[in-house]
This record gives C-alpha cells, structure tokens and sequence, in this order.
C-alpha cells in the first residue's frame, strides 16, 4: 500500500465519522453510532500501528504533502503531514487511548440524549488532534492547535443546559486564544526570521544560529506562551480544573491524555529552537516547577473527585515541562506517555465510581468501595502507585528520568521537584483512601444502587491498567537492564539538539540508586502518612465551610486565583467597556459627531431670519449687491 | 442705411443711464406691485435704447437682435408678472408688496 | 460586454419589478434574476481566468470634452468584489422571504438596483462614474433603511446619509483637484489620475479628503458612530446589503485609490491611519463584550473586524493586501451570515436582547449548527475562512511593526469572548417562555445560510483559487508606492 495514502487516511477516518455523525445525530441509530463513533477512532490506530512499523521507510522523505493551502508571496503552506518516531510516538497515543476511551464511553454515556452529538464531537476532537500531531508546519499544528480548542470548548460545554458549565467551557476556550495569540506571533516571528514555517526548513536554518540568539529567544517565548494556555500552565492554568465540568471521557480524553500535552510535544518538536534559548529554557523550568508544586498543593486539599485528578493533571504537565527545561525531552515524552495511560485510567476509573454513585463527585460521600467495585478499584490502584512513582509502575521510570536529569541540572531544583512528587503521592493515596476504604458514607440510595460498571467500561480500564503497569518497559534505564528503547527510537528527532545541549557528565550508579533510593522512600512515606490520617483514625471528613488554619483555607479557595483574576481582568474589562460605551462612545464621539450637525442647523435657525418675507427688502438687498460687485469689480 | 451719427453716443449713455436709475428707484421705493412691475420695464427698456444705439454707432446688426430678444423676454415676464399680480390681488385685495410677506423664514 | 450587462441586467430587472403587482411573483423573480446575475459574474470569472488579463473591458464615450468615458472593466480585485456582491444578494433576497414588507415590489427593485450601483462601483475604470455609482448605492441603501426600518429610523438614517454623504463630497472635491492636475487633455481615467503630478503637500490634502470619505464609509475608528444605530434600525436586509457590501466600498477604494494616487504619502501617513485603525479594532471589541442587542453586538465586531482590514491595506505589503482582500470577502459572508441568524432568532422570538433568550440549540439544533459555523469564521478559527484573512492580515502587520500586530492580534481573544457570549446566552442555558416555542430552519432558510456555510469553509479549506485571483493584482497596485 501506498505510504503516504496511509498517512492521509489517518485522520480522515475520525472526520467521515464526524460528518456522519454531525449530519445525521438524531437519526442514526444508537448501535451504529457505538459502532462508528469508537470504528473510525480504530481505524486511525490500525492505520497508525502501520506507520509506526514502517516510519523507518519514511526517513528519507518525512514530509508528506495533499494540497498548498496558502500561499502568497514568499509564504508557503502546504498542507503536509511529518512522518517522524516523534509524530508517531503520539499519533499512536492519540488513537489508542482514545479508541478506548471511545469504547469507554458507549456505556458511560449510554443514557445521555445527545449520544450522537457527543461522538461526533469526540471523533471531530481526534481529527484535529492527529493533525495537530502530524502537521509538517507550524500553521497546520495551529489548526489543530486551536481545532482540539474549539472541541474542548464543545465537549466541557456538552450539557448545556447548565450555564456554569457553559462559562466553564467558554472560560477553557479564551484561555487557551491567550496562548494562541502567543502561538500566532510566535509564526509571525519564525516567519520573519526564517521565511519560513515549515519544519524541517526552519529547523535546518536554526542550527546554524548562534546559542541564545534574541529573536530566538523570543520565538520561543511567544511559542511556550501557546504551550502555557494549551497544557495549563501558571498563569493560564485555572480552565483546566473547571473544565471537568464535560462529561468524564472527554476529560479523560482530552484534559489528561492528549490535547493538555500539546504543549509539551510542541516544545519537543522545536527542540532545536528551544536548546538554542537557555533564557527560555530557565523561564520554563521555573514555570514549570511553580506549577508543579502549585498545582498539587491545591490538590491536597479538594474533594471533588475529578478536581484532585485535575489538579494533579496540571501538576504533572508541570513536571514535564521541567523535564523539558533540562533538555531532557525523551524524559519528558516518556513522562507525556505513561501519564497518558495511568491519568485516562484515573480519570476513566473515577467515571466509573461516578456513575455508580449516580453522579456523586465528592470523595467525602463516597468510601468502601472496593468491595462493590473490585475491578474499578484495582485498575484505580494500579494508576495511583503508577503516578505517584512506585517501581515497577510505569511513573516511577518516567519521573525518575526527568528527576535525574534535574539532579544533573542543579540539586536545589531536584529537592523542590522531589518535594511535588511526594505531594503527589500524598494527594493521590488520599483520593484513594477516601473513595475505596473505610465505610461507604453516602445515602441508603446510592447504597442500594452500586454496581461495578458493565464490561464495555471495565475492558478499557482493564487494557489502560496494563499500558500503566508495564509502560516503564518502554524506556527501561540501563541499570535495570533496559535499552532506553524509547530514547533510542527518538533520537533522530532530538539528535540536533542532543550536540547543543552542554554534555553531561555520566552520572555514577550508585548516585543514580541513591536518588531512587530517597524519592522512594520518601513517597511510601507519604503513603502510609496518609494511610493514618485518612484511614486508620477514621477522622471526620469536615465539611465545606469549617474552619481551618488560615494556609489551609488558601489552599483550599485554590489561593484565590480565580478570584484575583475576576478582579484584575475581567471586572476592569467589563468596566472599561461600559466606560467607553457609555462615555467616550456616547458622550463624546457621537456628541461630537451630532454637535457637527447641531452647529449647521443653528447656523440655519439664525441666518433664516434675514428671509424677512419683505420684497422690498430683498430688492434692495439684491441691488446693493449688484453695486457692491461692480464696486468691487472696478476694485480689484 | 442713414445713420443717426448727428446725435453723439454720449447722449445715449446719459440719457438711458438716467432712465434706468429712475426704473431702480422706483423698484426700491414704490410699494405698489404693478408700479415696480412698469420700473422693471423701464430699466428693461433703457437697455434696450442703448443697444440700439450702440448697435446703429458700431455698424452691428447684433445689438438690435439682442433688443428683439429681450423685447420678446420681457413680454413674456410682463405677462406673468401681471397673471400674478391679478391673482394677489383677488386673494388679498391689495397689490401693496409690504402686505406680501407670508413667504419668510 | 459582460461587464455592461453586469450593471444592466439588475437595473433592468428592477425597472421591471416595479410594474409586477403579486407578491409572489416580485419575490421569484427577484430571486431567479439575482441569481442569474450571479451566473453572470461567474461566467465573467470563467472568461477572466481562461482569456487572461483581457480585464473585460468595456468603453464609450460620454462627456468626451470633460474626458469622461464610460470605462469598465475588472481587475483580480474588482472581479472578487462583484463576484461578493452577485453572491451575497440572491442571499439576502431569500433571507428577506420571511418578512412581509409592505410594498414588496419597491422593497426588491431597491435591492437590485443598489446591486446594480455596487457592481458599478466595483468594475468602474473612471473616475466620474466611478463617483456617480458610488453616490448612487447611497440612495436605495437611505430607502430601504428609512422606509422598512426599525423605531426611530428616519433621525438615524437621516444622520446616516447625511455622514457618509459628507464624506463622499470630500471624494468629490479631491477627485476633481487632482483631475485638474492629469496630464492634457485631463481625463477622468483611471491610469490618468494616477499619473496626476501632485506635490507631496497637494497629495497630503488629497490624502485626507479621500481618506475621510472612505474612513467614514468602512468605518474606522472614529468615524463610526453612525454604523451601530443604522445596522441596529436598518431592516435586517438593510443591515446585510450595508455590513455585507456596502462597506466594501470604502476599502475597496482605498485598494484603488488612495494607494496609487497618494503613493507618496501612504508611507507617512500610515502610522497614523495604523494607530486609529488599532484602536478601533481593541475599542471597538471592548465595547461589544457588554452588548445586549444582537445587531448591535454585531455592528461593533464588525468595525473591530473592518479595522483590521483597513490597518492590513495600510501596511502596504502583500501579505497583508491579500489578506486584506480576502478577508473582505469573508468579513460579507460571515456578517450577512450573522444578520441572518439574529434576523432568524428575531422572528421566531420578538426579540434580539440576548439576555432574554436562551436555550434554542435544544429547540433549533440545525439553527444552533449554522450559527456556530459561521460564528467560528467570525472569530477565525483556522479551516474557517476567517482564520485565512486574519492569519495573513496579522503576519503583513507584524512585518511592519510587531506591537501593532500584538495589539491588533487581541482581537482573536475578544472576538471569541463577545461571539461565545452571545452564543451561550440564546443558543445554549435552559429554555424559557420566550423561546419555547422556537422552531428550526426550514429548507427555505437552510436555503439561504447553506451557500453561507460552504464559502465559509471553502475558503478556509482551499483559499488558493481566491489568493491566486488577486495574487498579481495586489503587487501591481502595491508597484505605485515603491
């Protein structure tokens, strides 16, 4: 078969099941929509493994070219796809975990009314996802880019009768058009310096520029603005949490696996531009770290199921991008690849203890579970030791090498990031324990209702368990006898900026062991100190509006970030434009305006009285005019 | 033709400079329509003199085409003027101009 | 000839309209002709595109001595604004099906004949005519917005026509200063008056006056205060013939005039003209997060967008001239689109106050559908045809000052806020009294927003056959300033 055909029809798959489902949403049946909704996602795989195990044939010629879609001037935009270990590292993440997601969701929203309408969406949301991953330019990542923005905004708003979850949705989409106006200047700027947006061409002519060159510098400044809305980041990070206002795959889906990281994988893409900007590089790492540690200090303290998943998603983008900072970017698209599978678990285990509470959200209701949903409970188990960073899950591999990567960086920042990830631990075994241990503290109701969820949810959760038990596999460290395959598969994509990147001095294995050592003792720590707060004591759960030492009550308001925002923001924006409706348009350019008009009929309303009516009058006007001009006639 | 040349142009001049400034005067004083309507005549008909003569001095048949044409102007503008005149009157029962000032403003 | 018939053949058939009685039939007609008046168009695209550059030429002498002829012809540029025009009016024909104006027969021969003056405008290759046409569309645009209007129309329209009017004397006084000054014997062609010896002071004042007429037409920041009351009391037919075309007029007069006959001043007073232009696009936006009525929500998005426009042609380079010329066409489809929609809403709900609607998607989903689509144009999401004007609008701002494409680029922000608030507070949020009996498009309304939908995303997906139309063009008139 045709390559490139192949490449092509990747992402066609999810837009014929869009169109189909778009089109027709009330009429087609329910079996069919289960049948293509989750089809066309698979379709995508198949044909995705297909590449992936011929992306060597794509070496010569990654760029794959359909159409030019503009072009003037000295701009060129083909529409083209990049075939590279990179693109495919995520286009089999997109349409994996997604494809189980999609089966996850024909029984997670098998009552909804709007079924139809919500694959639709989905399917639209992992077509513009593949071509945020596979496009060759920057403007065709931009279409994705902002495509998953818009599917975003669709699927938080996707009950919208209600208009919290409304502005939730709306608040995720100008957000991430905060970044996107980075991203956009970004392109102008790649676009002046290089005459170019193409990858391979700008990345070629950017080798040869000099380290810490300031248009590179700011290139990549306004691109990880772009990164910053996209995988919320400090200080556009507050949608992400609202945005678990949409249905639980979608938050699965799109705000934990795959769009959130975009951001990551779009710096991995850039590599080269990145490596060239260490000013860049400090602003990410700091960014990255605050957020990490921001994020799950937040989450320690909310109780609603999804939020703490939410917070930690953020958390978690934060320590990728760490990774990043340090030019570790095999570790940070490790990390972007595990968290895909053990967060979609997360997320899709708390769907399923949501739905067997009937829609119940908050962990303070909930308890004892794991007996009446063994198998939500162990795949949920296996993702919470999985990101807290416990061997031999797959976290544990993936932070650890952005962990030794940092250590090599400078010791203060491991400690700070050592510090996040025994948060994590603690946030993490804490959703764990109040949700599945002790005793079941909701209504007689729910009581009678529980039920572990039907196989077609329970089979995804199963599958992602595996993928996040084992995923550490996929970039074994060489002291555990592993090859570093993943690192070995990407090395052509980072091997550019690898030559920049100041060598680092081979870290000795008994270092290397000593850092494990110490992160893994200190995490089961925080297991079992959370063990004994939350379960051995059986504490009272307090409620909402108890009182709490004065840190606690900031952590708890999220440190009054939205708040702030409201204040500094929105409120004077809402302010300036009444101000300018109602003064500067109303009182003083249009009064202006009309004072021009006002002046030409007063002029009017008194020059009219010279018209006496008198004939007399006018005749002797007009002859003392015929005198004036002949006078002035002889004058002049 | 016999031309007049025993009478100098300068008499015209004077004369018919003398018969229009008296047409004017009494445009601007008389407030009897008809009255305003006969000086608007006679200023008429002071130009028309003087053409003529210039006409008959310079030797060009034009001037005297002029009078002809103003001659017929004049009749015609008599005509209306006097059609309206005769209607002010029966709506106002007065050809006083003083009286005719509805139309202002 | 096809150019002739182009100005023709809407005069005729409003000629005739007048004489029809039935309602029914005034309609179909005008429907079956505007259509056909786009088949026109189209074929002249077809002969412009396979006989090259022949600019479908037309001319006759008129006022010979003046140096006035009746010259017409269409550039890349002229042949994309007429091809707008043709496409947009059968549209707003159809759109107008729904009401029962009174004096139907008047209503849709007023129509054509604005079409007819606009396409006069756009294809004219001389200046007088090009002025006649120009003050013509001014006149069924007053009627219609004065006669079939909304509550206090005649004090808006009044103030409307004599604001634009004002402007256009300006034009007329600058068109015959700089006509005095072409080469002998003077001539009111085109390439005569741009060849017009004008000293760098003349073409400053000739700059300002021909600047002032356009700026208030399009308009630009200040010059719009007549725009929202007039869109807002314009019947919605009104509003769509001036958002969608009319004010294509302005811009494309700057494209034709401004450029080549003040090229020496261009440079120096774009910075200014860039600083009024910026303003308006972030004033103009602010404003319109606070907006309860739909029209007029629209009516300020429309000057933050048209800002842009104007601040792309001023730059003076060719991404941006393209963009511009782009966007022209789009900014039409997607604000006759919206018209539409609100229009829409209006009839089946009383009202356009967004805070008194809410819920329709539920009850209107193929309505909820097209009013997404062409709101995502609006806010230029890319694969939208929005997304293709301003991606290149910004990137030729950018090559001429970054801080300038860094404030103008805010728009890609509000524009999203002001758009999803006026979405989510009628289309989305629980149903109530007001539009609970709502109802969905029926074919003939489909009818009219399905053509509105393709370009829309015919022009996102495939912009190229547009870009290429202009491509040379752009660079000849953009050749008058080097």
């Amino acid at each position: 078969m045709n390559l490139t055909f192949v490449v092509f029809l990747i992402p066609i798959f999810p837009l014929l099941g869009f169109l189909i489902l778009g089109m027709g949403f009330r009429s087609i049946p329910k079996k069919v929509t289960s049948i293509l909704g989750p089809g066309t996602v698979l379709l995508s795989f198949i044909f995705s493994l297909f590449t992936f195990f011929n992306v060597h044939n794509f070496a010569g010629s990654p760029t794959q070219t359909l159409f030019t879609w503009i072009h003037t001037g000295s701009l060129q935009i083909p529409f083209a796809f990049l075939i590279d270990p990179l693109s495919v590292l995520m286009l089999l993440i997109v349409t994996g975990v997604g494809f189980l997601i999609h089966v996850y969701s024909v029984g997670y929203m098998k009552e909804d009314p709007g079924y139809g309408r919500f694959f639709a969406y989905m399917n639209l949301f992992v077509f513009f996802m593949l071509l945020l991953v596979l496009g060759a330019n920057y403007p065709i990542m931009f279409i994705g880019w902002e495509g998953v923005g818009l599917c975003s905004y669709l699927l938080i708003g996707f009950w919208f009768k209600n208009h919290d979850y409304n502005n939730a949705a709306k608040k995720a989409f100008i957000m991430n058009r905060i970044g996107d106006l980075g991203f956009l200047l970004g392109m102008f700027l790649i676009f002046n310096t290089f005459s170019s947006l193409s990858f391979d061409q700008v990345f070629q002519q950017a080798k040869a520029m000099p380290m810490g060159d300031p248009t590179i510098i700011a290139i990549t400044l306004l691109l990880f603005i772009g990164a910053v809305g996209k995988s919320a980041q400090i200080p556009l990070y507050t949608w992400l949490p609202d945005a678990m206002a949409g249905p639980t795959p979608v938050s699965a889906l799109i705000h934990a696996a795959t769009m959130v990281t975009a951001g990551v994988y779009m710096i991995a893409r850039s590599n080269i531009l990145y490596v060239l900007a260490p000013t860049t590089m400090s602003v990410i790492g700091i960014t990255g770290l605050a957020t990490a540690l921001f994020a799950a200090s937040i989450a320690i303290f909310q109780n609603d199921i999804k939020k703490v998943l939410a917070y930690s998603t953020i958390s978690q983008l934060g320590y990728m991008f760490v990774g990043l900072s340090v030019g570790a970017f095999t570790g940070a698209m490790f990390h972007l690849t595990t968290h895909a599978f053990f967060k979609a678990l997360l997320f899709l285990g708390a769907g399923s203890v949501i739905h067997a509470l009937g829609g119940e959200q908050d962990i303070r209701n909930m308890g004892g579970l794991r007996s009446k949903l063994p198998k939500t409970y162990w795949t949920f188990l296996i993702a919470t030791i999985a990101i807290a960073g416990i061997p031999p899950l797959s976290g544990f591999f993936s932070k650890d090498e952005i962990l030794l990567h940092l250590f090599e960086h400078s010791s203060l920042l491991w400690i700070i990031a050592v510090v996040g990830s025994l948060m994590t631990a603690f946030y993490m075994f804490r959703l764990l324990y109040l949700t599945f241990f002790r005793s079941f503290r909701g209504t007689d109701e729910q009581m009678h209702h529980l039920h572990e969820s039907p196989r077609v949810m329970t089979t995804p959760l199963i599958i992602l368990a595996i993928l996040a038990a084992f995923g550490g596999l996929l970039n074994l460290p060489e002291i555990f006898n592993g090859g570093n395959s993943l690192s070995g598969f990407l090395a052509p994509v980072f091997a550019d900026s690898a030559v920049l990147v100041t060598p680092e001095t081979p870290m000795s294995l008994s270092t290397e062991l000593l850092l494990m050592g110490i992160t893994l003792i200190v995490v089961l720590g925080m297991v079992f100190l959370a063990y004994f707060r939350f379960v051995k004591n059986e504490p009272e759960l307090l409620p909402d509006g108890a009182k709490r030492p004065s840190l606690v009550q900031l952590m708890i308001n999220k440190y009054y970030i939205d708040e702030l925002y409201d204040y500094i923001i929105s409120k004077p924006i809402l302010w300036l434009s009444k101000v300018f409706h109602e003064v500067v348009e109303i009182r003083f350019i249009d009064r202006l305006v009309n004072g021009v008009g006002n002046m030409v009929v007063w002029t009017g309303n008194t020059v009219r009285f010279i018209q006496t009516g008198n004939v007399g009058f006018y005749m002797f006007i007009m002859i003392l005019g015929i005198i004036l001009i002949l006078f002035l006639n002889i004058l002049i | 033709m016999d031309i007049p040349t025993n009478i100098p142009i300068q008499y015209y001049l004077v004369f018919c400079s003398v018969l229009f400034s008296i047409g004017v005067i009494g445009v601007l004083i008389k407030r009897n329509a008809l009255v305003i309507l006969m000086s608007i005549e006679l200023m008429i008909n002071s130009i028309n003199l003087l053409l003529a003569a210039f006409s008959a001095y310079n030797n060009d048949p034009a001037g005297q085409i002029f009078v002809f044409f103003i001659m017929v102007v004049a009749a015609a503008e008599v005509a209306i003027g006097l059609a309206i005149v005769v209607l002010i009157y029966r709506t106002t029962h007065s050809i006083d101009i003083n009286v005719l000032n509805k139309l202002k403003w | 000839m096809l150019t002739v018939i182009l100005i023709l053949f809407p005069l005729a058939l409003s000629l005739i309209l007048i004489s029809v009685r039935q309602e029914r039939a005034i309609r179909q007609l005008a429907l079956a002709g505007s259509v056909a008046e786009f088949v026109l168009a189209v074929a002249a695209f077809i002969t412009y595109k396979t006989s090259c550059h022949c600019n479908l030429l037309v001319t006759a002498d008129w006022l010979s001595t003046l140096g006035v002829s009746l010259k017409f012809g269409m550039d890349g540029i002229s042949l994309m604004m007429v091809m707008l025009t043709t496409f947009l009016v059968p549209v707003i024909i159809l759109a107008s099906f729904n009401h029962s104006y009174s004096k139907p027969a008047a209503f849709y021969s007023l129509i054509l004949l604005m079409e007819m003056a606009l396409v006069g405008v756009f294809v004219a290759f001389d200046g007088l005519v090009f002025y006649i046409f120009w003050e013509l569309a001014l006149i069924p645009a007053w009627f219609i917005c004065a006669v079939w209007g909304g509550n206090d129309r005649i004090r808006i329209t009044f103030k409307f026509f004599i604001y634009t009017f004002v402007g256009s004397l300006f034009m007329l006084v600058a068109l015959l200063y700089v006509y005095f000054k072409t080469p002998l014997p003077h001539s009111f062609d085109f390439q005569w008056l741009y060849a017009a010896r004008l000293t760098p002071s003349e073409q400053s004042w000739i700059f300002l006056a021909f600047f002032v007429a356009f700026a208030i037409k399009i308009p630009v920041f200040p010059f719009h205060t007549w725009q929202p009351d007039t869109y807002t009391a314009a019947p919605a037919a009104g509003s769509m013939l001036l958002a969608g075309i009319m004010l294509k007029m302005g811009l494309y007069g700057m494209i034709r005039w401004l450029i080549p006959v003040c090229h020496n001043t261009m440079q120096q007073f774009a910075p200014v003209v860039l600083v009024l232009a910026v303003t308006g696009i972030v004033y103009a936006s602010i404003i319109a997060i606070r907006q309860q009525d739909m029209k007029r929500l629209v009516a300020y998005s429309s000057i933050a967008h048209v800002g842009l426009i104007a601040a792309g042609i001023f730059v003076l380079n060719p991404y941006a001239m393209q963009g511009a010329v782009i966007q022209m066409v789009s900014h039409g489809v997607n604000i006759v689109g919206l018209f539409i929609v609100i229009d829409l809403i209006e009839q089946r709900t009383g009202t356009r106050n967004i805070s008194d609607l809410g819920g329709i998607a539920l009850k209107a989903p193929r309505l909820a559908i097209v009013f997404l689509i062409i709101l995502l144009g609006s806010i230029a999401l890319p694969l939208t045809n929005g997304f293709i004007g301003e991606f290149l609008l910004l990137l030729g701002l950018f090559k001429y000052s970054m801080i300038f494409a860094a404030i103008a680029g805010l728009t890609i922000i509000f524009s999203a806020v002001y758009m999803l608030r006026m979405y989510q507070r009628t289309m989305l949020g629980k149903i109530n009294e007001i539009t609970a009996l709502t109802t969905d498009l029926s074919w003939r309304e489909m009818a009219a927003l399905i053509p509105l939908v393709i370009m829309i995303l015919w022009i996102g997906l495939f912009p190229m056959l547009f870009l290429n139309l202009t491509a040379d063009d752009v660079i000849q008139v953009l050749n008058y300033c080097r």
